[in-house]
């Protein structure tokens, strides 16, 4: 063994070095492992301080033995360019490695091997655990919110009935897809409207104050959707428009949208809006909201096909011009279909948005998902589920969330490489 | 374009025309309505007895003030949580940003996980979930977690020492002289740099300057820093309280929180973006001409990162801003709530309070979309 | 004339695709050597080994008398001697032409500014586009930009100068106008090794010539030899198609 020196780590001795190496590394695992699992401190003969660290300086060490450029063995050489680079990664990547080690097993415990899932009532939560026997019971109203037990099939049928259209659109061929999206934009939100709300046909009337729980984000964000597209697609060729009255008019309403917090809007079509309209005039509250969330998001979608508009090579504005076509068949027939082909992620983006929006609307007294549960967790039988109730919402959202941004990203991914 | 030709002329007089009949409207009935419930219109009312209390104000404050006050002391928490937010959102994302694009695997899963976690939840119920969940979880005073004995972390709040400065506009000014003077060493580095080639190190200096001026207002400037450490009284014989101090309330602690982690997943996409916006070719053209990794990062990377990086970024803040306003949800005495929310109720005067409080927002907005613009056009990369 | 650049059986790897195989090379001092080949037989990475853009695993390479290796300072006093051009240009977008010129004078060899700037006029005289001083790369053409990435090199007053490819993303009107300062430059005593297609080039200004194919050097010959008698079938088969 010649050139030995136990700081600085060469290729010559190798294997000694892999050795030393893997067993302070392993030292350092079997620490941290005793301490969570066993309460056990193997170092505790050392101060508090050092004793605390002592898996961290240990690994470190550890890895600073085995951190040789170019052994030759290519598991080596991998660990040792990713994560064992050099000291500040080696400390980073154990810090990290301990961290989950120590706060994932409690978490867990918490989440599964601990909680209850038996039972109706508050008294059966008797463990450490998470209380989902809350989530259980109320899951029905975290759904449905106050609509009446009895009539939920109605609700189910309408999103029954959307999906099986949405899932039409991918399956059918290219000619029939303008059909059933006509469809979606404009016959199926009335045959949805009539069959949640009912008073026709028999179905019993349920006012839009019961509605509530996710059926009501999905019905609010749904809705929005649709028409602050439209809308949306005015406002933006409105501000490209060469007439100034028209311009201004719409680059107005776009600001004035978008500099203010979504939560003012509400209260303003809580508050303001009635002052607006003759004394008497009932509107729907939620027809209110819809229509205030639809304005707001029609100002940011304005500005995503704006970009989509802008995007297009003027060729294709000179192309249709020169063929004689008027300003709206020319941007019907041609500019309109490509621009919105090119912003398809941003649009994806607003409508992610617009959904990590609805829950604001609590402030108008309508109960969303997240409204539900803070309504249910102030139920005196229910008293401080507010974290079981809450992380509950937030994996629900999450799983919607990540699902459309991964579809949108897959989007991208597919029209910039079929470009 | 003729002005004058009808196909241009009659769209933008029925928009204008329809435009006004639909104000004209809007205005008539507000007017019917107002009446009918005795109120009229004006901002009068601002000057007038506001006759509530306000939990957490940076100025002070009582009932007997005007509402104009009331105003001022939720405008100053609105931008206080912002600032805040603002502050560590940047921090967060930054970091986040740059350990995306890290060679190190584990520190970009972390970083990736972290950003498709926070991003994807919104920020309403990520906010429910720090002031219901989280900070409830804290204890009570007697048992408060204590850290380094002078600050102690509640249910009821954050407390810290209260600064008890003498001669604080001394302190202040070193501050300020401290700024010009590392003005003037940058100045006169630069200087040295272009006549003799000597290169002066800049950084070092500054960071000395900045330590060193308030660090004299000390020893011969008559400043003197005292901290009041809260200390832990008993109220009555089951309540326990801090007195002394500062509190900071649990509603701003988890506002910052939730503000600063869900806004600094946005930031984190934005660094990357355009730290990965600079071409390879672009680093490698640097180093081919012998420049030290820490000069190409300065010279070549970095003001080419930085003009995609803060047009977005200065979006975030914004949001950031206007999301503060999600302070209503948890009663943190912000505009909406005091102005939009207490206010309006109190007075019914709906149309003048809500037109101030999306007046000021707007007002936040277009400053920020002006500086935006001016900062575009300065930085902007000339082409042909 | 003295050995300026030596590499001894250098190869390298890209994980498990070997790049370069057995590579042994000596340059003189002002020799000019034009690389020529198939794309992927290696002669890109070759170049960029010499300035490390890119590392060899095994084998030597000796630059003016420093060998290359993991030693940073090495690395940079390296690269001040050794200029190169790109076949994207990389010009600074942020800086005018002026400044790409005089950024490594100042920060690296400390110059003062107005000297940096002298040289830095100088160098843009000499490929002829001085007048376009204050204007920023994107206000130039493609012809220009590359002419000005040739002075920013050679603002460094490299003892040699690297090519990789410097007329392939030009139009074919641009071509003319950076070969013309390339065989200045020639002319004017400067050592270059060029990795390029254009064989009416090599021909007026190569002293000898290099083909490469799947990562070796197959033929290293003088450059009549090299074109009049190529000794290998595979020389012999590239040259058919290019010519």
């Amino acid at each position: 063994m010649n050139n030995f020196n136990i700081l600085k780590p060469n290729k010559e001795n190798l294997n000694s070095f892999i050795l030393i190496g893997t067993f302070f590394i392993t030292l350092s695992f079997i620490d941290i492992f005793s301490n969570t699992f066993l309460d056990l401190n193997i170092t505790g003969f050392l101060p508090n301080f050092l004793s605390y660290f002592s898996p961290l300086i240990i690994g470190v060490f550890g890895l600073h033995l085995i951190r040789i450029e170019y052994s030759g063995n290519k598991f080596l050489d991998r660990i040792n360019s990713s994560i064992n680079s050099n000291f500040f990664n080696s400390v980073l990547t154990l810090f990290i490695i301990f961290v989950l080690i120590k706060y994932i097993p409690p978490i867990l415990n918490w989440f599964i091997f601990d909680a209850d899932f038996a039972g109706s009532t508050k008294q059966d939560c008797t463990s450490e655990g998470a209380c989902w026997v809350f989530v259980k019971v109320w899951l029905k109203r975290f759904m449905y919110g106050m609509y009446p037990d009895a009539e939920q099939w109605r609700i189910n049928i309408a999103f029954l009935i959307l999906f099986v259209s949405i899932g039409f659109i991918f399956l059918l061929p290219q000619k029939f897809k303008k059909y059933i999206i006509l469809y979606l934009l404009f016959i199926y939100p009335i045959i949805a409207l009539n069959l949640i709300s009912g008073g026709v046909f028999g179905l019993k009337w349920i006012e839009t104050g019961a509605w509530g729980g996710l059926s009501l984000t999905l019905i609010v964000s749904a809705f929005a959707l649709i028409f602050c597209f439209p809308v949306g697609m005015f406002l933006a060729m409105g501000r490209r428009s060469d007439l100034p009255a028209i311009r201004y008019c719409s680059i107005g309403f776009i600001e004035l949208w978008r500099g203010v917090p979504l939560i003012t809007v509400l209260f303003m079509s809580a508050v303001m809006f009635p002052m607006f309209l003759p004394d008497g005039t009932f509107m729907d509250k939620l027809m209110r909201v819809i229509i205030a969330i639809t304005l707001f998001e029609a100002a940011y979608m304005a500005e995503v096909i704006r970009g989509g508009l802008q995007a297009l090579p003027r060729g294709q504005y000179d192309a249709g011009k020169s063929l004689g076509m008027g300003y709206w068949r020319l941007h019907f027939l041609i500019i309109l279909p490509q621009a919105l082909k090119l912003v398809i992620p941003g649009i994806a983006n607003t409508f992610l948005a617009l959904v990590k929006d609805t829950p604001l609307i609590f402030v108008v007294g309508l109960l969303e998902l997240a409204g539900m549960i803070g309504l249910a967790k102030t139920n005196p039988k229910w008293l401080g589920m507010a974290a079981e109730g809450y992380v509950f919402a937030g994996l629900v959202f999450w799983v919607i969330c990540y699902a459309m941004s991964r579809y949108s990203q897959n989007l991208e991914k597919k029209l910039s490489t079929e470009r | 374009m003729n002005l004058k030709n009808p196909k241009i002329l009659i769209p933008q007089i029925i928009t204008v025309i329809s435009l006004i009949s639909v104000i004209a409207y809007f205005a008539f009935n507000a007017q019917v309505n107002m009446g009918n419930r005795g109120i009229s219109f004006g901002y009068g009312f601002l000057s007038q007895e506001a006759s509530f209390d306000i939990g957490f104000s940076l100025i002070d404050y009582d009932g007997s003030m005007s509402y104009a006050r009331a105003f001022l002391v939720g405008l100053l928490n609105t931008l206080l949580v912002s600032v805040i937010g603002i502050f560590f959102a940047t921090l967060i994302g930054v970091t986040v940003g740059i350990g995306r694009l890290s060679s190190n695997y584990l520190i970009a899963k972390t970083a990736e996980i972290y950003v498709e976690i926070f991003r994807n939840i919104p920020l309403l119920l990520q906010l429910f979930f720090w002031y219901y969940a989280a900070l409830r979880a804290l204890p009570l005073p007697e048992n408060a977690i204590n850290i380094f004995d002078v600050s102690y972390l509640t249910v009821k709040g954050w407390y810290v020492p209260k600064f008890i400065w003498t001669n604080f506009s001394v302190f202040l000014i070193s501050i300020l002289a401290s700024i010009i003077a590392i003005i003037f060493v940058v100045k006169y580095a630069k200087k040295k740099r272009e006549e003799i080639g000597q290169h002066v190190p800049t950084f070092s200096i500054s960071f000395g300057i900045l330590i060193l001026f308030p660090l004299i207002t000390f020893l011969v400037g008559g400043v003197t820093l005292n901290f009041q450490i809260p200390v832990l009284s008993q109220m009555t014989t089951t309540v326990f309280n801090f007195k002394g101090g500062v509190s900071i309330i649990p509603e701003l602690i988890s506002l910052a929180i939730a503000l600063s982690m869900y806004t600094a997943t946005f930031i984190a996409e934005n660094v990357r973006a355009g730290i990965l916006g600079v071409t390879k070719g672009q680093k490698e053209a640097a180093a081919s001409i012998g420049l030290t990794k820490s000069q190409i990062l300065k010279l070549v990377v970095m003001p080419q990162a930085l003009r995609i990086i803060i047009p977005p970024t200065t979006n975030q803040y914004l949001n950031l801003t206007k999301n503060s306003s999600l302070a209503a949800a948890i009663a943190y005495p912000d505009i909406v709530l005091v102005f939009a929310g207490t206010a309006l109720m109190q007075t019914g005067r709906a149309v003048e309070i809500i037109s101030i409080t999306m007046g000021t927002y707007l007002l936040i907005s277009l400053s920020i979309s002006m500086f935006m613009n001016w900062y575009n056009k300065s930085v902007a990369i000339k082409e042909k | 004339m003295s050995n300026i650049i030596e590499l001894k059986n250098v190869n390298k790897w890209f994980d498990k695709f070997q790049v370069l195989k057995e590579i042994n090379l000596t340059v003189t001092q002002q020799e000019k050597i034009v690389i020529c080949g198939p794309s992927g037989s290696g002669k890109s990475t070759l170049i960029r080994c010499i300035n490390r853009l890119e590392e060899h695993q095994e084998g030597q390479i000796i630059v003016d008398g420093n060998e290359i290796s993991e030693d940073t300072k090495n690395i940079e006093k390296i690269r001040a001697e050794v200029g190169m051009v790109f076949q994207q240009f990389n010009l600074f977008p942020h800086l005018s032409i002026l400044d790409n010129c005089t950024l490594a004078p100042i920060w690296v060899k400390k110059l003062p500014k107005k000297k940096a700037e002298e040289i830095a006029m100088e160098n843009l005289k000499r490929v002829q586009i001085e007048d376009q001083a204050l204007k920023f790369p994107g206000q130039l053409s493609g012809g220009q930009q590359q002419r000005c990435a040739l002075a920013r090199a050679l603002c460094m007053e490299p003892k040699i100068m690297l090519f990789d490819e410097p007329t392939s993303a030009l139009d074919p009107e641009m071509i003319k106008e950076v070969l013309d300062a390339m065989v200045d430059l020639a002319k004017a005593g400067m050592t270059m090794i060029v990795v390029t297609h254009e064989m009416g080039f090599a021909k007026e200004v190569a002293d000898n010539m290099i083909f490469m194919d799947e990562g070796r050097i197959v033929e290293k010959a003088k450059t009549n030899d090299f074109f009049a008698n190529p000794k290998s079938d595979r020389t012999k088969l590239f040259l058919s198609q290019i010519l």
